[in-house]
């Protein structure tokens, strides 16, 4: 396949679209499946034979359209007419929406979200462009929507230090978590000299409460082989790795159909785009292991090993997978970059702010009314996020703290509500843009509870090679259970502070160098309720038991 | 100075010859040892196909993994114990995963398992004695928009309480009971 035939299939896919007068797009990605979205899709298939509107309407399953708690979604896109999006449709409110659309009459008023909700108009869709309104295990679909044409315009128009240079203007940040320039990391690369070079995408989201990989992969598959296919060309490499989760077999089994379609159709492999770049690429299951999202645990697991950290440098680029120079970004990176030789690195950096530029998924979850996945450009305020798009705390209740980043992220207090969201910003608070899970509390959440379950998390995520990774995540969380229980004094908060910079500066990997950030910013910003629990044995949420002493009121009595 | 004057003896099996005992599961493995052409790099492919034909790695299976790969059995030990996603017992016949993901915690997931726990008798990683049933917990499972969520035998269960999981995991296991009375 050329490019001419690559314009052609589109072509072809997008008049087959427009000889059905409306589409039915049915979002068939895990949360809506686990509401019954299953059940819907059927509905809407069987209401459309019986109405035999096989030739007018087609039924599409595609992937996530945002809003998750409000599952299953379905969106009508009718011709010549804006697209209406159904929220909880039930198997029987899915059979009313085809009746009520096939003999064109209003839409089913009750469960239609407004096309002008916050939720949707404070978003911006760069890389989930495609997510919600095509079928992920469709290559002529990505195809239609302008798939493969950058990857097309890369491997004719351009160099592979032109394609380095025009990532380095865009501006583009890993979206891993640290945020380095995803440009340079590509020329440091590109200037190696090897006879073998490899890619990987890092798809190992182990963040509790994150899942925007996840639904990159499940939802727009092609995207992210596109983006690897290019950054293979830019560095040359002729192998690409996609570490995916154990935890996400949807997810795998989606992209290794599409690599198999794209091989098929000479979009990788041999001779990609009849030119003179080959790419293959393989996809390999995780098996569980936080740490493998560390990026030589996770090069040490592909081979097959214990994922175990290795001491930087030599750094992957240089020294990486079987020694050779290695790229690795995470996979929301990748899916970047098809939009960016597309659109021009001019136009993607008017995106964000001066030192953050682009989009960022967050996984918005925990005490809100909507959860669900966002798309937002950098530099938005967390207000903006929680009180907008997602429609503010439910019951009443206030907003006590936003939770960025994971275990190794902290919390963000309601007095800085107003800071934009971006790298730099969210540092200064003690916290971490992360891979993008966005976990909102109110007074509900005991703070010093949460620090305890993320120390938790850390200590049994810890891989134990390195001593005060695997030693001082076990004190940090007895002397968090300590005062939890009630049995701490202040003299242990001290201790926790000192545990928590000694971690912090001597660990080996970003796990154990992170842990203690949820201590840190909970200290930092709820110091008063540390203080309740150990001198007022109180907890202010109510969750805590400290139904204990301190052992020298025990020896004073 | 020696020189090798002959082509090593193969002692490993032919791969469509039958494994000694007869299992015929141990031809997936050994489909999947083909596929990636006995490579020791491949080692977690091959342990997560074996899990999948037998439901738990076994000291046996670990020998035979070993011995394929030409792998020190430590070293697959060592992979198999790092982690999480390889048991080395047997699982119940039901098993109930419930997520303590943050968004989940948040929402009270620690109740769910608290409840569980008490109800029967297991901490989570454990399989009640008489194999009916085993609690797990799961780090995120990526439905915090739907959080609790509770996966029951494979099928997930969004925005649970403590007694809806409950009922449910009884339900499930009287279930099978009064399906053996009917027989």
């Amino acid at each position: 396949m050329n490019r001419a035939d690559l314009e052609s299939m589109a072509q072809r896919e997008q008049q087959r679209q427009q000889a059905f007068r409306c589409r039915i797009l049915c979002c068939a990605s895990t949360p809506c499946l686990s509401s019954g979205g299953t059940a819907v899709f059927d509905a809407i298939n069987t209401a459309v034979t019986e109405l035999k509107l096989d030739a007018d309407v087609q039924p599409v399953a595609t992937g996530c359209m945002g809003p998750c708690s409000r599952g299953p979604m379905v969106t009508v896109q009718e011709q010549g007419q804006p697209d209406v999006v159904y929220q909880q449709v039930t198997p029987e409110v899915a059979r009313v929406i085809v009746a009520e659309h096939a003999s064109q009459q209003k839409s089913f008023a009750d469960h239609v979200l407004p096309s002008d909700d916050p939720f949707f108009a404070k978003q911006q869709k760069v890389v989930l462009a495609n997510s919600g309104l095509i079928d992920p295990e469709k290559l002529e679909d990505y195809v239609a929507h302008g798939g493969y044409l950058a990857l097309g315009y890369a491997l004719r128009e351009m160099t592979p230090e032109s394609v380095c240079k025009e990532i380095i203007a865009s501006g583009l940040r890993g979206r891993g978590g640290a945020g380095f320039p995803a440009g340079l990391k590509w020329d440091m690369v590109r200037r190696e000299k090897a006879d073998k070079k490899f890619i990987v995408a890092n798809g190992d989201e182990g963040d509790p409460g994150a899942y925007m990989d996840r639904t990159l992969m499940e939802s727009d598959p092609h995207r992210v082989l596109e983006g690897m296919a290019i950054a293979g060309f830019a560095v040359g490499a002729e192998q690409g790795f996609l570490y995916v989760r154990g935890e996400y077999p949807v997810a795998a089994k989606r992209l290794e159909r599409a690599i198999r379609t794209a091989e098929r159709r000479g979009l990788l492999g041999s001779r990609v785009l009849d030119s003179g770049f080959n790419f293959r690429v393989d996809v390999r299951i995780g098996a569980g292991a936080f740490v493998c999202g560390e990026e030589t645990a996770l090069m040490a697991s592909i081979m097959g090993n214990r994922g175990q950290p290795t001491t930087r440098p030599p750094y992957p680029a240089q020294k990486g997978l079987w020694g050779k120079p290695t790229l690795i970004n995470n996979v929301e990176t990748f899916g970047n970059i098809a939009p960016i030789i597309s659109g021009g690195a001019a136009w993607y950096s008017t995106i964000g702010t001066p030192k953050s530029k682009g989009t960022k998924i967050f996984a918005l979850a925990g005490r809100v009314n909507t959860t669900g996945l966002i798309e937002v450009p950098m530099g938005i305020t967390l207000r903006e996020i929680v009180f907008d798009i997602g429609g503010g705390i439910p019951e009443g209740m206030a907003f006590k703290a936003a939770q960025t980043g994971g275990p190794s992220g902290g919390c963000i207090p309601a007095e800085h509500l107003d800071t934009p969201v971006d790298y730099e910003s969210l540092r200064a608070l003690g916290s971490i843009m992360g891979s993008g899970g966005l976990i909102i509390m109110d007074e509900r959440s005991c703070m010093v509870d949460v620090a305890k379950f993320f120390m938790e998390f850390c200590m049994d995520e810890s891989c134990g090679k390195c001593v005060p990774c695997r030693v001082g995540t076990v004190q940090m969380h007895r002397v968090l259970e300590r005062i939890t229980e009630g049995s701490a004094t202040m003299a242990d908060l001290e201790r926790l502070q000192e545990l928590c910079t000694m971690v912090k500066e001597t660990s080996l990997c970003g796990l154990g160098q992170s842990a203690p950030n949820p201590v840190l910013s909970t200290i930092r910003y709820f110091m008063d309720e540390y203080t309740a629990h150990i001198t007022h044995h109180h907890c202010p949420a109510g969750k805590c038991t400290l139904d204990q002493q301190p052992v020298s009121e025990w020896v004073t009595a | 100075m020696t020189v090798l004057t002959s082509v090593p003896v193969r002692t490993k099996r032919r791969p469509d010859e039958e494994h000694p005992s007869g299992d015929p599961r141990f031809a997936l493995i050994d489909r999947t040892l083909k596929r990636f052409q006995y490579q020791q790099d491949a080692l977690i492919e091959v342990l997560h196909t074996s899990q999948e034909a037998f439901g738990f790695l076994s000291n046996d299976l670990l020998v035979y993994v070993a011995h394929q790969l030409k792998l020190p059995l430590s070293w697959v030990y060592g992979v198999a114990t790092f982690y999480h996603f390889f048991t080395l017992t047997p699982q119940g016949e039901h098993n109930c995963i419930v997520c303590m993901g943050t968004a989940c915690y948040v929402k009270q997931a620690a109740e769910i398992v608290a409840a569980l726990q008490k109800e029967y008798g297991v901490a989570p990683g454990e399989t009640t004695a008489n194999g009916k049933f085993s609690l797990a917990t799961a780090r995120c499972l990526g439905s915090c928009g739907l959080a609790p969520v509770l996966v029951l035998d494979g099928e997930v269960l969004p925005r649970e309480t403590p007694e809806s999981a409950m009922a449910r995991v009884q339900k499930r296991l009287l279930g099978e009971e009064s399906e053996k009375v009917s027989e």
